[in-house]
């Protein structure tokens, strides 16, 4: 019986630390740039149009020119915004998306090298504990500016919060209970026979209806609700700090997407030699992001009732069942 | 009396029914109930369905035109900005400075001034022609008038669209720029499309 936690049998130096931490923040500064322009482009082609294509070939300059125009911005504070609060708020929120990206595993120990951030042993916890600080950012975000919109969109992340995260946890829970560990890694590790979407593939549609409320995207993306609360919690916010907040929009796609794969699809399982594994994990979280556009383009945002009779109602006692059976069977084999 | 009894069968009614029996009730039309996991399978199965929608979008590729590249292509009878005509073969004007078009013009846009034709070095084909013959494009509503009015077929609708300016005076178009061929031809569409 082996524990709970991981067995992270190797300590890393220092400087490898601080270059893995350089390298994902490159990665994900990378990335994310990338996936605004993709998303503008595939969410065009959903609509039977080209999407952005004019700066640059193809229009791949235009995350530049977007940035160039949000940093170039006139830095505006409302009158009622609480001081220290309004400005660190969208800062938090890209601090935890870009923390939680530390335990998303990429490949297995290679020379010595461990391609993931770091092997917590509490792994998945980490990643509930900064999500949770993620949904701080919004609410601080939406209180802080002294706007009534802002605090409808503040209001409505922090209800989003504990209606899915408890259905998020759960649907985990069953993937976690069959490979018998928290850590990432070796999760991923107990996947090298049958990926665990077709054991648990109640608890990844779980999960998936999760993370979509989790990160504020269409069809749950009501603390946003651009059709009634002007920009929810982003009301007030201009330039970068708007800009943040989309970022991080973006890093928790990414980060969803990646926890997905890790507890899904196998993480970084897949043909070919053991260096295309940070490829195949790419390649994979790529396919979910597809879907978060895909689901963007097709689905109309929920009324509110209808996400709180959703969480509350199906996806908690669903997740519950899941878990309960998937401990069963767990117990039995 | 009759004011009395009304209102007492009012009150009869409306302790029992909150309506008047003669007051047309609506009944509010709601959606059926979500169901459990009939509504669940349903709601499932209707996103699948939303998804392959979109999705046969992305098949079909973009509809768009890339306007400043391609030109959205018009009718045959598109009315765009006018023409004036000369004889392909004399290469004479055909306007005769009749001012009939002046006068269909509901605008109040043509402007023109006839002058007796010199036999020497004729301008027009009949006895006067246009010495000024100037539209104002920014007060044209392109109703073709003008061409129903011309008895000589000098002026028609052309197919330019993109005639947007910085100044209203270089809206003013005269004789010169009339009979000019435009620039770029704008597309035509095909018959049947």
């Amino acid at each position: 019986m082996t524990l709970p936690f991981a067995d992270t049998n190797f300590a890393e130096a220092t400087w490898i630390l601080v270059v893995k931490s350089i390298v994902i923040f490159a990665v994900i500064f990378a990335i994310v740039p990338v996936l605004t322009v993709v998303e503008r482009k595939v969410l065009g082609r959903f609509q039977a149009r080209y999407g952005p294509n004019r700066v640059g070939p193809y229009g791949l300059m235009q995350p530049l020119a977007d940035a160039v125009k949000l940093v170039t911005k006139e830095h505006y504070r409302p009158r009622n915004a609480i001081p220290i609060l309004w400005p660190i708020a969208p800062a938090l929120v890209v601090f935890t998306g870009v923390a939680t990206l530390a335990i998303l595993p990429f490949g297995d120990v290679k020379d010595g090298v461990g391609f993931y951030g770091i092997d917590v042993p509490i792994g998945i916890l980490y990643f509930f504990a900064f999500g949770s600080i993620a949904f701080y950012g919004l609410l601080l975000g939406g209180w802080a500016s002294g706007s009534k919109y802002s605090f409808l969109g503040a209001m409505r992340a922090a209800a989003q919060l504990i209606s899915y995260e408890i259905s998020m946890g759960l649907a985990l829970l069953g993937a976690i209970m069959m490979a018998g560990s928290l850590s990432l890694v070796s999760i991923v590790e107990a996947q090298h026979q049958v990926w665990y979407i077709l054991p648990q593939f109640v608890g990844f549609l779980i999960f998936m209806v999760a993370g979509f409320a989790e990160t504020n995207r269409a069809p749950f993306d009501l603390p946003e609700a651009d059709a009634e609360l002007v920009a929810g919690y982003g009301t007030e916010y201009g330039g970068m700090r708007y800009g943040s907040y989309a970022m991080a929009e973006y890093i928790e796609m990414f980060v969803i997407s990646g926890v997905a794969v890790t507890f899904f699809l196998g993480g970084w399982h897949g043909p070919g030699p053991g260096w295309l594994d940070p490829i195949w994990v790419i390649v994979k979280i790529f396919a979910f992001l597809f879907l978060f556009m895909w689901i963007r383009a097709t689905l109309p945002r929920v009324r509110y009732d209808q996400l709180m009779s959703l969480g509350w109602k199906v996806l908690l006692p669903l997740a519950t069942l899941n878990v309960l059976v998937t401990a069963v069977l767990v117990t039995v084999t | 009396m009759n004011n009395s009894a009304d209102s007492s069968s009012e009150a009869e009614v409306s302790s029992e029914f909150p309506y008047l029996e003669d007051e047309s009730v609506v009944a509010v039309q709601r959606g059926p109930e979500p169901g459990g996991l009939g509504g669940a399978y349903r709601a499932f199965g209707e996103t699948l369905r939303g998804l392959k929608t979109t999705f046969a979008r992305i098949v079909e590729g973009p509809v768009t035109i890339q306007y400043p590249e391609e030109k959205t292509p018009v009718y045959p009878r598109f009315r765009g900005r006018h023409k004036l005509h000369r004889f392909e073969d004399t290469g004479l004007e055909k306007c005769v400075g009749c001012s009939l078009c002046a006068a269909a013009c509901p605008a109040d846009c043509i402007r023109v001034v006839a002058a007796e034709n010199d036999p020497e070095d004729r301008v027009s084909a009949g006895e006067r022609y246009a010495e000024i013959y100037e539209i104002n494009l920014a007060r044209c509503i392109f109703c073709g008038y003008c061409e129903v009015a011309c008895p000589f077929d000098a002026i028609t609708m052309g197919h330019e669209y993109e005639i947007a300016d910085y100044n209203r005076d270089d809206l003013i178009f005269t004789k010169e720029m009339l009979l000019a061929e435009p620039l770029e031809r704008t597309p035509l569409r095909r018959e049947g499309e």
